[in-house]
C-alpha cells in the first residue's frame, strides 16, 4: 500500500469536497439547460407571444401561455393578500404577546402546517373546504359585494376562490417563521426606548419592530410568493383545470402548474410538450427571481 | 378631558391590535386542526388492516388495500435518500468547513434557489433525464427525483449542526497530529453522525409526502413490483388517483391513505425538530 503524505491525503479531501460541490451547483445549471433545451422548438415556434396568446389548444397544435400565467397570478396574488396580514399578526403575536414557553408550541403548530403534504391539502380542500366555498363563503359574498363582477356568476365549490384560500393556507408558515426570525432581531433597547417615551404595546410595535423591519418583511412575502406560485398538487385538485380568464373569482382557471400537472403525461405532439416545458421554464425563472430578490434583500438586511 | 379621551382613544386601539394578533393566530390554527381532526376521523374510520396488506381492489368490490404503494414510497423514498445523503453531507462539511471560501458562497446560494424550485418543474427534469432516455416510467426516475428534493434540505440541516461544532475540538485534533481529513472525518463528523441522521429525517419526512415529482416519474400502477425500471406505486400519487375518482370506496381509501402519510410525516417531522432544538439548546444557541 502507498503511503500518502498527510499533506497529500488532504489534497485529495478537498479535491473531493470541491468536486461534489460543483457537481450541485452544475445540477441546478443543468436543470436551467435541460428546460432551455427541450422548450427549445416552443420557443422557436411561438416566440414570446407565447405569453399573450390566449388558446391553449392541444388539439390543433395552437398554444399560448396567457390564461396559465394569470391563473398562477390571481390565485398567488389572493393567497399573498389573505396571508401577508395574518403572518405578520401571527409572527408578532408569538414573539411580543406570548410568554417563551407558550410561543414555542404556536411556532411549532404553525410550523406544523408547513409539513402537511400538499396532497392532503387537496384532499382537505375538495371534501370540505370547496363544499363550504360553494355553500357558504360564495352565497356570502355575492350577497353583501354581489355589485362587484369579481364576486359575480355561479360557484361550483372548485374555482380561483377555493385554489387561493388553500393556498394562503399553506403559505402562512413560509411568511410568518421569517419575519419571527426577524423581529427577534430588533434589539432589546430600541423597544425599552419606545416604551419610555411612553408608547402603548401597540405604539412600540409599530415604531420599533414594524417599520426597522418592512425590507425584511417584504422579502418574507416574495418568498411566500415563491412558494404559491410553484404549488401543484392542492391548487391541481381544487381550481377546476379550464383555460380561461373571467373576473369572477368563484369561475374555474388552470394555473402553470396545475396544467403540467394535468397535461405532461399524455402530451402527444413534439409541440405540446415543448410547450409544457416552455410553461415550465417560465415557472422555473419566475420562481429562481423571486428567490434570487428575496435572498438579496435578506442578505443586505442582516448586514444593516 | 380631551387628554383623557385621546388616552381612552390609545388604549382602545393597543387593545384591537392585541385581539386582532390572537384572531389572527387562532385564524391560521383552526384550519391545521380541522385538517388533522378531518384526516383522522375519515381516515381512521376507512381504515382496515387490509389497508396494509392486501392489493387494490377493482371498483364495486370491497376491501383492498395499498400495500404496494406503502412499499413503494418506503422505496422511492430510501432511493432518494441513497443518492442524496452522501451528496448533501459531503456538500455540509465542504460548507462548514470552508466557509469563506468563493465556492462555498456560491453553492449557498445555489442551495437557497434549489430549495425554492416547484417539485413539478423537477418532476419534469426527472421526466426528461430518465424516462425519455429509458424510454419508460421507472422507479429509478422517482427516486432522482424525490433526491433533488431532499438534497438542499439535507445540505442546511448538516451544515448547521456541523457549524455547531466549536473550533477548540478540531484544533485539538490537529494537535496531535491528525490531517485535516482526519480530524474532519473521524473527529468532527463522528461525534455528530447521530445529530446528521436528523436533518436526513427531515428530509425524508418532506420527500414522503411529495406528489407533483412522481407523477410522470415513478408513475404509479396497481400492483407490487420492485424493479428500479418499472413504474412504482407511491402513497401520495395512489392518494391522488383516488381522491379524484368519482367512486365512493376509492375516496374512502384516499382518506385511509391520507391518515397513513400524515402520521409517518407528522411523527417524523417532529421528532427530527424536537431533536434539533435539543441540540442547538444545548450548545447554548437559542
Amino acid at each position: 500500500m502507498i503511503k500518502l503524505k498527510s499533506k497529500t491525503q488532504d489534497a485529495l479531501l478537498f479535491y473531493i469536497l470541491r468536486t461534489i460541490a460543483v457537481v450541485v451547483i452544475a445540477l441546478l445549471l443543468g436543470i436551467i439547460f435541460v428546460l432551455l433545451h427541450s422548450a427549445w422548438p416552443s420557443i422557436k415556434a411561438n416566440g414570446l407571444s407565447f405569453l399573450l396568446r390566449k388558446e391553449w389548444n392541444p388539439v390543433e397544435d395552437n398554444y399560448g401561455a396567457l390564461p396559465f400565467i394569470f391563473g398562477t397570478l390571481i390565485t398567488s396574488f389572493i393567497a399573498l393578500l389573505i396571508a401577508t396580514p395574518v403572518s405578520i399578526l401571527i409572527a408578532l403575536f408569538i414573539t411580543e404577546y406570548l410568554p417563551k414557553s407558550f410561543s414555542r408550541i404556536i411556532s411549532l403548530l404553525v410550523e406544523m402546517v408547513a409539513a402537511i403534504p400538499s396532497i392532503v391539502f387537496g384532499l382537505w380542500g375538495i371534501f370540505y373546504l370547496a363544499p363550504f366555498v360553494k355553500n357558504t363563503l360564495a352565497p356570502f359574498l355575492k350577497l353583501h359585494f354581489g355589485f362587484i363582477p369579481l364576486f359575480q356568476g355561479p360557484s361550483f365549490g372548485i374555482g380561483i376562490l377555493t385554489a387561493s384560500l388553500i393556498l394562503s393556507i399553506m403559505i402562512v408558515p413560509t411568511i410568518s417563521s421569517i419575519c419571527r426570525s426577524i423581529f427577534e432581531l430588533v434589539p432589546a433597547h430600541q423597544k425599552e426606548a419606545s416604551y419610555a417615551l411612553g408608547s402603548t404595546k401597540y405604539e412600540m410595535i409599530k415604531l420599533a419592530i414594524i417599520s426597522p423591519s418592512l425590507s425584511g418583511i417584504s422579502s418574507a412575502v416574495v418568498l411566500g410568493l415563491g412558494r404559491a406560485l410553484g404549488e401543484t398538487m392542492a391548487v391541481t385538485m381544487l381550481i377546476g383545470n379550464t383555460p380561461l380568464i373571467s373576473t369572477s373569482v368563484f369561475a374555474p382557471a388552470a394555473t402553470m402548474a396545475s396544467v403540467m400537472a394535468n397535461e405532461y403525461a399524455d402530451a402527444n405532439t413534439p409541440l405540446h410538450v415543448s410547450s409544457l416545458c416552455y410553461l415550465a421554464l417560465i415557472l422555473f425563472l419566475v420562481t429562481f427571481l423571486a428567490n434570487l430578490f428575496a435572498k438579496s434583500i435578506v442578505k443586505s438586511f442582516s448586514r444593516g | 378631558m380631551m387628554k383623557l379621551n385621546y388616552r381612552l382613544y390609545r388604549k382602545t386601539k393597543n387593545f384591537a391590535f392585541l385581539v386582532l394578533t390572537l384572531g389572527s393566530a387562532i385564524a391560521v390554527l383552526i384550519p391545521l386542526f380541522m385538517i388533522i381532526q378531518f384526516v383522522l376521523v375519515q381516515g381512521a374510520s376507512s381504515l382496515t388492516l387490509d389497508f396494509f396488506t392486501e392489493l387494490p381492489k377493482p371498483v364495486g368490490e370491497l376491501g383492498g388495500g395499498m400495500k404496494h404503494a406503502i412499499v413503494g414510497t418506503i422505496c422511492l423514498v430510501i432511493l432518494g435518500a441513497a443518492i442524496a445523503v452522501p451528496i448533501g453531507v459531503t456538500c455540509g462539511i465542504y460548507l462548514s468547513e470552508f466557509r469563506k471560501s468563493k465556492l462555498s458562497k456560491n453553492l449557498k446560494l445555489t442551495v437557497d434557489l434549489m430549495s425554492g424550485i416547484p417539485s413539478i418543474v423537477i418532476g419534469i427534469f426527472a421526466y426528461l433525464m430518465v424516462v425519455v432516455p429509458l424510454k419508460s416510467f421507472s422507479a429509478l426516475a422517482g427516486g432522482i427525483a424525490l433526491s433533488i428534493i431532499m438534497l438542499p434540505i439535507i445540505i442546511k440541516t448538516s451544515e448547521e449542526i456541523l457549524k455547531l461544532v466549536p473550533d477548540h475540538i478540531r484544533e485539538a485534533g490537529l494537535a496531535l497530529g491528525l490531517p485535516r481529513w482526519k480530524v474532519i472525518l473521524f473527529v468532527v463528523l463522528k461525534g455528530e453522525i447521530s445529530n446528521l441522521l436528523t436533518g436526513i429525517i427531515l428530509a425524508i419526512s418532506r420527500a414522503a409526502g411529495e406528489t407533483a415529482p412522481l407523477l410522470f416519474t415513478a408513475f404509479g400502477n396497481m400492483y407490487m413490483s420492485y424493479g428500479l425500471n418499472q413504474p412504482m406505486a407511491s402513497l401520495p400519487v395512489q392518494i391522488y388517483t383516488y381522491a379524484i375518482s368519482p367512486y365512493k370506496e376509492w375516496q374512502k381509501q384516499a382518506w385511509a391513505g391520507a391518515f397513513v402519510l400524515m402520521v409517518l410525516i407528522l411523527s417524523m417531522n417532529l421528532f427530527a425538530r424536537y431533536i434539533l432544538t435539543k441540540i442547538k439548546d444545548k450548545k447554548g444557541i437559542s
